[in-house]
């Protein structure tokens, strides 16, 4: 452990740990509000967004992508509405046709460019180049209190920080009006809250999320972590405060064992080559959501009518 | 549907107007028009409810009743008309109403309590910042026993019965300590205990000299919660008094002319969620 812990592991680790935090914490509303489905759509038209976005400018910077991530969003819900009126399929349906055909067509995009030039493929869409984001500079933990070594950290790692950072502050802020307007969209109007404004903003800052996590860690773990953290997180507690904790604990527990297990589990099992961290990470949340979904004591729903004369 | 001749009485129906406000009415609407799509919800209505009064908004499913409340308060996009609420525009009378929607329009399922619920209703006071303190909770606590539901604060509201949940609605509009409280559909399918319970709530409200208006289905018990009434189909039909506006010919142009007792029966319970809408045997 010691220094090479640090040098290769520490930041992508982090840097998960982050990724899937910024991103579970929109999905905990996006999961209330029955809207899981939205948050797989952003999740993947991000793909072909960002492709063409960098298509068109040459660059992997942070804003042409997240343009074209969010103009490849308001472009599917066009899709989607065109495909449910034409079609006469339904809107789940919809949905799913136009998301899955995007992703595909942004995977082709990705291969047919050629770009050599940068670091943008298709393993890394995918997968993500977690592992890859070493801190070559650092000679073990007291590289901590070393400014110039902390100055060649992966740039990723304060740019994922300042989002889960961002996505941490913005819910605290907004708590109230979030909850609300989720909870009761009729009774939110008529205290005067933008409820238009905050179901917006909730896709708007999941789509912020999934373009951030989308550079370092590819589209697997986005679309694992926006639905996986707060679902198993709702299995576990009837209380929206504990809920959203405990899905950053869970998004940070699957984006830890995830990564060690990638790392070492194959050798543990006499392997010889780590295996994807990103697809390993999704695997875990995953099977969290099972274990809760099978052992969480708030599972079962739908109880109401115990009908106690009052 | 018997849209046909439903329209066809309203081109007969006489369309009195409703009575002359004196000072700010808690809740005046002129020409209120609404459509969903093409389809017309509410056409015209002008309405006047005075101060103090247990107002009852009564029609057949689908005459617009939900929706003249929604769009009153803007919930609902209207195509034309105006709304004051105390003299003002909604937006500006934020605070003065207390709107409890439909139960079947939330998820109950939400990760929430019953204290927390009726916490909501303290938002404009709390705004985005504002500490919850000791205070806060003492009167949202006040709030649930005024409806009998002190015991179950700390419950998650899906595993209430709809009755406790219909009065954990009800305490946190009292949470908001408005002058106007909008209610749609208060009774509905909830027990006979609770809706007892809820009325001398609303009937406590009105002594305090505020303002209640409920969407209401049941016309046998009309006369005996509420004292003022809107008649609407579409169209208004009727607005005063609640004896003088609960005439059958008012009741027969409301739910459809020349049907019978049976027939008006069916014709108002149907697909409603509470059942009887026409006479208290079928209620």
């Amino acid at each position: 452990m010691g220094e090479e812990f640090v040098r290769f592991s520490l930041a992508p680790l982090l840097i998960g740990v982050l990724a899937a935090m910024a991103c579970a914490l929109p999905g905990n509303f996006l999961l209330l509000r029955r809207q899981a489905m939205i948050g797989d759509a952003i999740s993947h038209v991000v793909l072909p967004g960002i492709v063409v976005a960098f298509l068109l400018t040459g660059s992997v910077t942070t804003w042409p992508m997240m343009l074209g991530a969010l103009g490849a969003a308001a472009l599917s819900a066009v899709l989607i509405e065109l495909v449910r009126r034409f079609g006469r399929v339904e809107p789940g349906a919809a949905m799913g046709v136009v998301f899955t055909t995007l992703f595909a067509l942004g995977v082709l995009m990705l291969e047919r460019a050629n770009l050599g030039r940068a670091h943008l493929d298709v393993q890394h869409a995918l997968y993500g180049n977690l592992e890859s984001l070493m801190w070559l500079r650092s000679s073990g933990w007291s590289s901590l209190l070393d400014p110039q070594a902390l100055a060649r950290l992966p740039e990723e790692l304060p740019r994922m920080a300042g989002v889960a950072g961002l996505m941490g502050l913005l819910t605290l802020v907004f708590w109230r009006p979030l909850k609300i307007a989720s909870f009761d969209e009729g009774f939110a109007r008529s205290l005067g809250i933008p409820v238009r404004g905050v179901s917006f903003g909730i896709v708007l800052a999941a789509a912020a999320a999934c373009v951030a996590a989308f550079d370092a860690v590819g589209s697997i773990i986005v679309i694992a972590m926006l639905v996986c953290p707060p679902a198993t997180a709702r299995l576990m507690t009837d209380r929206l405060s504990t809920q959203v904790w405990l899905s950053l604990g869970f998004a940070a527990f699957a984006a830890t064992a995830g990564y060690v297990l990638a790392g070492y589990g194959p050798i543990w099992l006499g392997g010889e080559h780590a295996v994807s961290a990103a697809g390993m990470i999704a695997t875990v949340a995953g099977l969290t959501l099972g274990i809760a979904a099978l052992c969480g004591p708030h599972r079962r729903r739908d109880e109401a009518g115990e009908s106690q004369p009052l | 549907m018997n849209l046909a001749s439903r329209q066809e009485d309203f081109a007969l129906a006489a369309r009195p107007d409703g009575p002359p406000a004196s000072g700010p009415a808690p809740l005046e609407a002129r020409g209120l028009s609404v459509s969903y799509g093409v389809k017309p919800a509410l056409i015209g209505v002008d309405a006047a409810f005075p101060s103090g009064r247990m107002v009852a908004v009564i029609g057949p499913n689908g005459a617009g009743k939900s929706t003249f409340l929604k769009a009153a308060l803007g919930l609902a996009p209207k195509i034309a008309g105006e709304v004051e609420i105390f003299g003002e525009p909604v937006d500006q009378a934020y605070g003065r109403f207390a709107y409890v929607p439909q139960r079947a329009s939330v998820d109950w399922d939400f990760p929430t309590q019953a204290l927390d619920v009726v916490s909501m209703g303290l938002y404009r006071e709390l705004g985005l910042m504002g500490r919850f303190r000791g205070e806060h909770r003492r009167r949202a606590m006040a709030a649930l026993e005024r409806v009998g539901m002190a015991d179950f604060a700390d419950r998650q509201i899906g595993r209430l019965s709809g009755g406790q949940q219909q009065r954990v609605f009800l305490a946190r509009a009292l949470a908001q300590e408005a002058d106007l409280y909008l209610l749609d559909e208060p009774f509905a399918g909830v027990d006979a205990a609770t809706e007892r319970a809820i009325v001398e709530v609303l009937k406590g409200l009105q002594a305090e000299g505020r303002t209640v208006v409920c969407v209401h289905h049941d016309l046998a018990t009309a006369q005996e919660y509420f004292d003022y009434a809107l008649l609407l189909n579409l169209r208004k039909i009727a607005e005063g008094p609640i004896r003088e506006v609960l005439t059958i010919g008012n009741l027969q142009r409301t739910y459809g002319g020349r049907l019978t007792g049976p027939q008006l029966a069916a014709f108002g319970a149907s697909g409603g969620a509470s059942g009887g809408a026409f006479g208290g045997a079928g209620g």
